[in-house]
């Protein structure tokens, strides 16, 4: 009873993965301004032989911001909130210290094994799933080792019932193990062949057109357990956190969970429209990514609502503002997702530049602003000093959605320009265009999407900056601040 | 009927119960509200009132037996 008057809550772990977040960030964010920039000024493409191609490149962009910033974040604020909500802290466990450590280092490693594999050429060739087998096998264990975590901190807490970012926290440990797991069954050629084939090459247990279905269900469910779910665990808990409100309606937020998770997993083949996989199963996918506008939409809102009657808090708080837009920009994609995947707006939007714009207002706009907020929120918390500048997190809020505007808008026009071009046709039926000039009407656009790229990146560097000062040189403070977060 | 048509209507129906499902448990989490069995919205101060000293709104009685008494 003594010891409990001293206890407090361990973020050693916590600390460890914001380090991460904002050095994968970094890296992350600077080879897509330049894989951006390499679609704008194809020269850049031969800085660094066939390491610098944008091939080579844009897995390890995609890669290193999903699995390294995104998945960073998400232990994080994990290993922050799960011990706040179940009112438990990791120094009572040793056994969970450790494991949390061990999570930790056994992450940063695999992550560096993993970006090499990369760049030396090694892959699957499918999306999010580039990694060959032996990265996927420490992949599998890094998974295990924080599931251990998960349930163990849960199994001691005192807090018996579980707040709604736990049951989302969970749901991502559930869904990425099953949709990892069945996507990445593979042969590797070495062993099936008795030493003939490269120790680092695998053949899909899957073929074809099953191929493709189990890898559409994964990368699509990717998005939904990796960009989705754990991102509004931070906003369901560090909204109303900052802001001092409850959740508008925890009824809300119960529904808008189970009716995202029913739905979520059936929408992956609107990935596969107008290929060889059985109509039914096309129809059903758009079908459900329409229906997927009503959870999304559910839990969106009621984060807006929960700001009801406080509205002057986004003016004078900075962190709520990112998370307000963050919340928009949610529901702005969870709009423009269903809408490309209505069958005939996706034979023009399918292959074309509207989907990575769709892709980035998504994650510049969402995961991002998010994952920078929760970590603003924590950064006074677990270094008990105040952040360092308000007005650089204020002109980094505009330098970034400007930025975020400039790219989807510019892809936006890109796309759909593309899209029409390539089916145009003159009164005989021949094409009207070649591909080169697609090719050299986007160019602007691509410019364009370079400078936004170069934009958000700078404000990136600002947020790095400010987090590392707030941790160097910040006034320290003496008592843990309740709800806003105390900045200079 | 071969297997792929099975499959849809596996799916189909599949997806009907499931809806089912989801809105029963809207109207299991209404009813019992208005009855008075439990009240969810208090679950929303689990992340506002966060200390780990602060009492937690719903004990477990696994670990809370010790320290329930100098919470109160
Ligand atoms: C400075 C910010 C960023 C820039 C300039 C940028 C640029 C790019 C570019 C040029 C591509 C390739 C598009 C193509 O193949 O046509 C791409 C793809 C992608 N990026 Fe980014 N990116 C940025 C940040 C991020 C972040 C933070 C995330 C996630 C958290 C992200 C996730 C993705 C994904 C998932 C794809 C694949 C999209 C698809 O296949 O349709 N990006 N990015």
């Amino acid at each position: 009873m003594q010891s409990n008057a001293a206890l407090e809550y361990d973020y050693s772990v916590a600390k460890l993965f914001t380090y991460t977040t904002i050095l994968f960030g970094f890296l992350g964010m600077l080879i897509g301004t330049l894989i951006a920039a390499q679609m704008a000024f194809p020269e850049l493409n031969y800085m660094l032989g066939e390491y610098g191609t944008f091939s080579r490149l844009r897995p390890v962009h995609t890669n290193t911001v999903v699995f390294g910033f995104t998945l960073s974040g998400v232990f994080a604020t994990f290993y922050y909130v799960g011990q706040r909500v179940l009112k438990v802290s990791m120094a009572e466990s040793k056994f969970l210290m450790f494991m949390g450590k061990f999570h930790f280092w056994l992450y940063f490693v695999g992550a560096l094994l993993a970006t090499v594999s990369l760049l030396l050429g090694y892959s699957q060739s499918k999306e999010y799933a580039q990694y060959e087998w032996p990265i996927d096998i420490v992949i599998v264990l890094i998974w295990v080792s924080w599931g251990v975590s998960l349930f163990g901190l849960i199994g001691i807490r005192r807090e018996k019932t579980l707040y709604i970012s736990m049951w989302y926290y969970i749901a991502t440990f559930l869904g990425i193990a099953m949709l990892y797991l069945f996507n990445n069954m593979s042969v590797p050629t070495y062993f099936a062949t008795e030493g003939l084939g490269n120790i680092m090459h695998s053949v899909s247990m899957y073929s074809g057109t099953n191929d493709a279905l189990v890898q559409w269900w994964y990368g699509h469910n990717a998005v939904a357990f990796g960009f989705t779910v754990p991102i509004v665990a931070m906003v369901y808990y560090f909204l109303p956190k900052e802001s001092g409100q409850a959740i508008y309606s925890y009824k809300l937020s119960l529904l808008s969970f189970w009716g995202l998770m029913f739905v979520y997993l059936w929408a992956g083949s609107h990935h596969l429209l107008y290929s060889t996989v059985p109509d039914w199963m096309q129809t059903m996918g758009s079908v459900f990514s329409i229906v997927l506008i009503l959870p999304s939409w559910g839990s969106a809102i009621n984060m807006l609502l929960t700001m009801k009657g406080e509205w002057n808090q986004l003016t004078e708080n900075p962190l709520i503002k990112f998370m307000v837009l963050a919340s928009t920009f949610y529901m702005l994609s969870t709009l423009e997702g269903p809408i490309q995947a209505i069958k005939s707006v996706n034979a023009i939007a399918h292959f074309t530049d509207w989907i990575p714009g769709h892709v980035h207002d998504g994650v510049l706009g969402w995961v991002v602003f998010m994952i920078m907020a929760a970590l603003f929120h924590m950064a006074p918390r677990m270094f008990k000093r105040e952040i360092y500048s308000k007005s650089l997190i204020e002109k980094q809020f505009w330098l970034q959605t400007t930025a975020v505007v400039l790219y989807f808008t510019s892809m936006w026009i890109a796309g759909i320009t593309q899209g029409m071009m390539w089916r145009a046709v003159d009164e005989y039926g021949n094409l009207m265009y070649s591909f080169i000039d697609t090719v050299a009407v986007l160019q602007p656009y691509y410019a364009i999407r370079a400078l936004s790229g170069v934009l958000y990146l700078t404000g990136f560097l600002m947020f790095a900056y400010n987090m590392i000062k707030t941790m160097t040189a910040s006034r320290e403070l003496t008592q843990e601040p309740q709800f806003r977060s105390p900045m200079a | 009927m071969d297997i792929r048509e099975l499959q849809g209507y596996a799916n189909f129906f599949m997806t009907i119960f499931l809806v089912i499902m989801l809105y029963g448990y809207i109207i299991h989490l209404y009813r019992s509200e208005k009855k008075g069995e439990s009240d969810y919205e208090k679950f929303g101060n689990i992340a506002l009132d966060d200390e780990i000293d602060s009492k937690p709104i719903v004990p477990n009685p696994k670990t809370m037996n010790e320290n329930e008494e100098q919470n109160k």
